[in-house]
């Protein structure tokens, strides 16, 4: 009986104790002149193109091209 | 590839506002928010020029340098944009900006102003590309599916340019030559030295030692 109570004393010690350990830090370290936002992902990255950086700026390079009317209408 | 930009050439633009509609309708962006506008100058006189005009997206941003919260970043493409769940709707972008670009919506019946909105060069922001979240807050990801602004796009004279700027200088020299060859004179590309810096000076080699004093 004592034997179960210590260890449920102990239990509880322990669950008090780290009780605090998954909790995130809920303040931005601010640092002078850095950007302190959410991190974004290249253009590229998701579909249709899904992480294809050469395939994306082939079409980027074809559209780019194509607001040139001298080589657009020849 | 280098990187993105603008580039209004004033001898095409006819003041369609052309730009402007295709942005507003692209981004479904709210009444009293303008991320592109066309501005005229000497309206009615001879001579008059029109420019589009939004976010040049700088090389030395002033609105990256003045924001009290630093929620602007630079992409790897040399775009800016800025995380609206930062932002503190200040406004001292607005103040340092030299074209105008941040918008602050005005919602409430006192009107508070809103988190800054801005042309995106059609790039979304700091959410998962071409998901809700990032068009509600930013607008549509052209750039993720491959395409450029639909404000250049849309542009029937071909007057605004956006894109790669080594891509953007060759149309643009064709276009001075074509018109050098016919007499007309252009003018250097508006907002450029503001937003991307002059082309630095070749130095000057030092004076030798000893040499003669003027």
């Amino acid at each position: 009986m004592i034997k179960q109570a210590i260890l449920a004393m102990a239990a509880i010690a322990v669950a008090v104790g780290v009780a605090a350990c998954g909790e995130r830090p809920q303040v931005i370290e601010y640092k002078q002149g850095k950007y302190q936002g959410k991190p974004d992902t290249p253009p590229y990255d998701a579909a249709p193109f899904s992480g294809n950086k050469t395939e994306w700026e082939r079409a980027v390079k074809t559209r780019n091209q194509s607001q040139n009317e001298y080589k657009r209408i020849s | 590839m280098a990187r993105m930009k603008f580039l209004c050439d004033a001898e095409r633009c006819i003041e369609c506002n052309g730009c402007v509609t295709a942005c507003k309708q692209e981004h479904d962006i709210p009444w009293g928010v303008n991320r592109r506008r066309v501005v005229t100058i000497n309206d009615g006189v001879p001579g008059e020029r029109s420019i589009s005009v939004a976010c040049m997206h700088c090389s030395d941003a002033p609105c990256m340098a003045v924001c009290p919260v630093d929620c602007f970043y630079r992409t790897e493409e040399g775009i800016v944009l800025h995380d609206k769940d930062l932002c503190i709707g200040c406004g001292y972008c607005f103040y340092a900006c030299p074209f105008g670009a941040p918008q602050f919506p005005q919602a409430g019946a006192f009107g508070v102003r809103g988190k800054m909105d801005k042309c995106t060069f059609c790039a979304g922001g700091p959410e998962a590309n071409n998901s809700d979240a990032e068009y509600k807050k930013y607008g549509r990801n052209r750039l993720a599916e491959g395409k450029l602004p639909a404000c250049a796009e849309m542009c029937a004279t071909k007057a605004l340019l956006g894109g790669d700027s080594d891509v953007l200088s060759d149309i643009y020299r064709e276009r001075v030559t074509n018109r050098a060859a016919r007499g007309t004179p252009s003018m250097p590309p508006w907002g450029w030295d503001t937003a991307y810096g002059r082309p630095e000076a070749p130095k000057q080699p030092a004076a030798p030692p000893g040499g003669a004093k003027s």
